[in-house]
């Protein structure tokens, strides 16, 4: 055979081969309601108790439902939990269960909560997130192999009846209860499968939505549950969920029409989606707060007014409008507005000064701290490799700089999972950072700050007057008074400036108008069971 | 013939081995482990798991603990997705960029080498400047530039094609053409460029004087001699380069939203799932290894004065 037949042969194979694969994309059962969800991110785990991403929890929130649950609008409503009591001292709560089943039919019993705390909390599970439930009397202690299990402070006194003992008043345990790592999980399938209960082929739950099939990189199906005990008010038959990291990517299937929903889009094309697809641009703040931290154990971040300077000296308006444009807000504050259980919040004394006043002050306190043409400042300034803080450091360069032409600041990337572990050694002088909470109340920001919180606290921050007041705000059960205190020692802490608030985050979406029941709000979370299409 | 592939096959066995280990010592001297989190986990825990990977043991313990799975097949777990392993991952994901790449490669080959065929036998033509015009485009623009610019066109625009993602998992032909195009363009423009300059030569040397000396048809001449002396630079280009393609490319798994095997390599190497990434040098490496072979033999095969010995 000569060498031009061999290719032309090739090119009859390859079309042959072509219009054999070649068929139109599966259509959607049109009797069934299904929702195509860009969920952001792969998840590593789906196992309530293994699972530490948000878009993890965007999947395992379909599928299991704990003690409580969140309602459209993200706020803890009763899930499993019919009524419950709280003991004169706060520490011991005690709940009835509803008559909930697994999706096998079998009765959700307390001792499945108890199983699962047990379980989160056993250091043989290596749960990343085990220190959420530490609030449940003796858990840390078990989690750290000291105590048995059988210690915790959690019981079964029937089949439907369960006590939680605590460590300390916890005001906001109802929040915490909706959290994931909090869930039961089916003693009998666990404890049948082991590890593999929550491959498709054994996994049962309690919520609307159950493991359908898994394709990493790719997606997640859940299809509807019908023992779900709401399951009447249900709308959506099946979700599948897309692990498409790629921002621009996911908008351009959301504007094909591929994806009915995306958990976010690129921020700084938010005009330019608003005019090409109206009505479904989401943006609402978020439970986070980008912020930079001073080492405060090393000059010259030892000295307070170098700090304070630093902090005013930086024009959060300007970066967050023009220069990142995601729709960030700017921060004059550590915890974000709108979070749980805080209504008023503390507030930066100097934030309502002009930017020019602010620059000026921020000049006089350096001359003050000793520095000048003879003595210039000079430092490094490290950010994240991730997100909107590349875009952001520049400014931020550029704004130090023009305090003095004795300012000298460079800056530097750094690959953010490593920043992280900088920042957590000590390993910094000052350095971009963000926080956003594991649930939704102040107190998850302001322990950041506690002298305890160690590793955590990554200005080394040490006020033992702070740290008074945030114990004594963490026993007080008076939710007002509470909230005062919280206050008055974040102001304290905002004086001492150990961290600059940069912006607070918000989060992002487009929502498909034909899709319904999707309400914008702080926690991030839309539970596919209040979600329906519209035709 | 069976004597030189026994001993490319004894040699590619070393070469893997330092490969093996070259890429495990670079992966850990890299900074940071798979459990550094932004969130940090108690100590114990961390311990703990780190124990289970037998990360706490000094470096050379796990290279042997390594190398002592691998010789049993066993890749390990991944560090990072807590359901799987490294085999499950390659398993699912290789097919995938597999179809792309290969298919990618062999567009390419296939029009790449008329391209670059017709730019020689017109040499100094219209017809030569307008393909090495695209070939020079082809090259110069890179595929995060092309990729988005097809999806947007033929996905989002025109509604022809999908513009990113598979059908629930299945793949076809028209989920995989755009992706199969931007990744198969920058290749036809290399192959044609090869071709054209080969097959120039080719043709002003003496055998193909002698060809049409004995009053050979021009078809002939080119098919049945030019062509098979101008395809060896190309075989040498294609054999590891359709190894990278087959691997998996980060673009435009990425701008197409396909979960193959370049996007798991990238990653793990950001989150340092070590397990993952060596998972996936090793069959880079043995994919190479093989393809470079398989050139040796083609070569053989095409040019006659070339003996195995």
């Amino acid at each position: 055979m000569s060498f031009g037949k061999k290719i032309s042969m090739a090119v009859g194979l390859i079309a042959a081969l072509a219009i054999s694969a070649c068929s139109p994309s599966t259509p959607d059962d049109p009797n069934l309601k299904i929702l195509h969800r860009g969920n952001s991110g792969e998840p590593l785990s789906l196992d309530p108790h293994l699972a530490s991403g948000t878009w993890e929890n965007n999947i395992i929130g379909d599928m299991f439902i704990g003690l409580f649950t969140e309602n459209a609008a993200g706020q803890p409503i009763p899930g499993m939990a019919k009524t419950w009591t709280t003991s004169e001292d706060s520490l011991t709560w005690e709940f009835e269960l509803i008559d909930a089943k697994w999706s096998d039919g079998v009765p959700v019993k307390a001792s499945d909560f108890v199983f699962g705390l047990r379980r989160i909390l056993n250091p043989e599970t290596q749960a990343q997130y085990a220190s959420l439930v530490y609030p449940i009397k003796n858990a840390a202690a078990v989690n750290a192999g000291k105590m048995p299990g059988s210690e915790l402070g959690v019981t079964a006194l029937g089949e439907k009846k369960l006590r939680i003992e605590l460590e300390y008043p916890a005001p906001y345990l109802t929040g915490l209860l909706t959290h994931y790592t909090t869930y039961a999980v089916p003693e009998h399938v666990v404890k049948e499968f082991g590890s593999k209960w929550i491959q498709p082929e054994n996994i049962q739950v309690n919520g609307p939505y159950k493991l359908d099939s898994w394709r990493t990189n790719d997606f997640v199906h859940v299809v509807r549950n019908p023992l779900f005990y709401d399951n009447e008010n249900v709308c959506l038959d099946e979700i599948y969920f897309y692990s498409i990291t790629d921002n621009n990517t996911a908008e351009r299937q959301v504007r094909e029409g591929r994806l009915d929903v995306n958990n976010d889009f690129p921020g700084r094309k938010m005009d330019f989606l608003n005019k090409e697809l109206p009505g479904y641009v989401r943006v609402h703040p978020y439970l986070g707060t980008t912020y930079f931290s001073f080492n405060t154990t090393k000059a010259p971040f030892d000295d307070k007014r170098v700090r304070v300077a630093l902090s005013m000296a930086l024009d959060r308006d300007h970066i967050t409008k023009s220069v990142i444009k995601s729709g960030y807000i700017p921060a004059y504050s550590l915890v974000p507005p709108g979070i749980g259980n805080y209504p008023k919040g503390a507030i930066s004394n100097w934030a309502s000064l002009s930017f020019e006043d602010r620059k000026a002050k921020a000049k006089e306190l350096l001359i003050e701290a000793g520095y000048g043409p003879d003595n210039p400042l000079q430092f490094e300034y490290t950010h994240r490799s991730t997100g909107d803080n590349p875009a952001a450091a520049p400014s931020v360069q550029s704004d130090w700089n023009s305090i003095a032409p004795w300012v000298n600041v460079t800056i530097a990337q750094i690959e953010t999972q490593i920043l992280y572990a900088n920042l957590r050694s000590g390993d910094f002088t000052i350095s971009d950072g963000g926080w956003v909470a594991d649930f939704n109340d102040a107190s998850n920001f302001l322990y950041l700050m506690e002298t305890r919180s160690g590793s955590m606290n990554y200005s080394r921050y040490s006020n033992p007057e702070y740290d008074t007041i945030m114990d004594a705000a963490n026993r007080e059960m008076d939710m007002v008074k509470r909230a005062d205190m919280m206050m008055r020692a974040e102001q304290m802490m905002l004086d001492d400036a150990p961290v600059v608030p940069m912006w607070y985050l918000v989060n992002r979406a487009l929502v498909n108008p034909k899709v319904t029941g999707w309400v914008d709000n702080i926690v991030d979370l839309h539970r596919s069971r209040y979600l329906c299409i519209t035709e | 013939m069976f004597g030189y592939l026994v001993r490319r096959f004894l040699v590619a066995i070393p070469t893997l081995f330092v490969i093996i280990t070259l890429a495990f010592f670079m992966m850990r001297a890299a900074p940071g482990s798979p459990f550094d989190l932004e969130r940090p986990m108690p100590a114990a825990i961390k311990e703990r798991i780190e124990a289970s990977f037998h990360l706490d043991k000094p470096i050379y313990v796990q290279y042997g603990y390594y190398l002592k799975g691998l010789v049993r097949g066993d890749l390990g777990p991944s560090m990072k997705y807590k359901d799987k392993d490294v085999a499950d991952l390659i398993r699912e994901g290789l097919p995938v960029s597999a179809t792309i790449g290969g298919s990618a490669m062999l567009l390419a080959l296939i029009f790449g080498g008329i391209l670059g065929s017709i730019a020689a036998i017109r040499q100094n033509s219209g017809v030569d400047y307008a393909v090495m015009g695209f070939s020079t485009t082809g090259i110069s623009i890179p595929t995060f530039v092309t990729g988005p610019i097809l999806a947007l066109v033929f996905g989002v625009y025109l509604h022809w094609l999908p513009s990113g993602g598979l059908d629930r998992g299945r793949m076809t032909f028209t989920h995989l053409l755009l992706p199969v195009l931007t990744l198969a363009l920058p290749q036809i423009a290399i192959i044609a460029r090869l071709t054209r300059a080969s097959m120039i030569e080719v043709l002003r040397s003496n055998f193909i004087r002698t060809a049409h000396a004995k009053g050979l048809s021009e078809r002939t001449v080119l098919f049945g001699h030019a062509m098979r002396a101008a395809v060896l630079p190309l075989v040498s280009y294609a054999g590891p380069a359709t190894a990278a393609l087959l691997t998996g490319t980060l673009v435009v798994e990425q701008i197409f939203a396909l979960p193959g095997i370049g996007r798991q390599f990238t990653i793990g190497a950001l989150q340092r799932d070590y397990t993952v990434v060596m998972g996936v040098v090793i069959l880079y490496a043995a994919l190479i290894i093989a393809f470079n072979l398989l050139a040796d033999i083609l070569y053989g095969l095409l040019d006659p004065k070339v003996r195995y010995k």
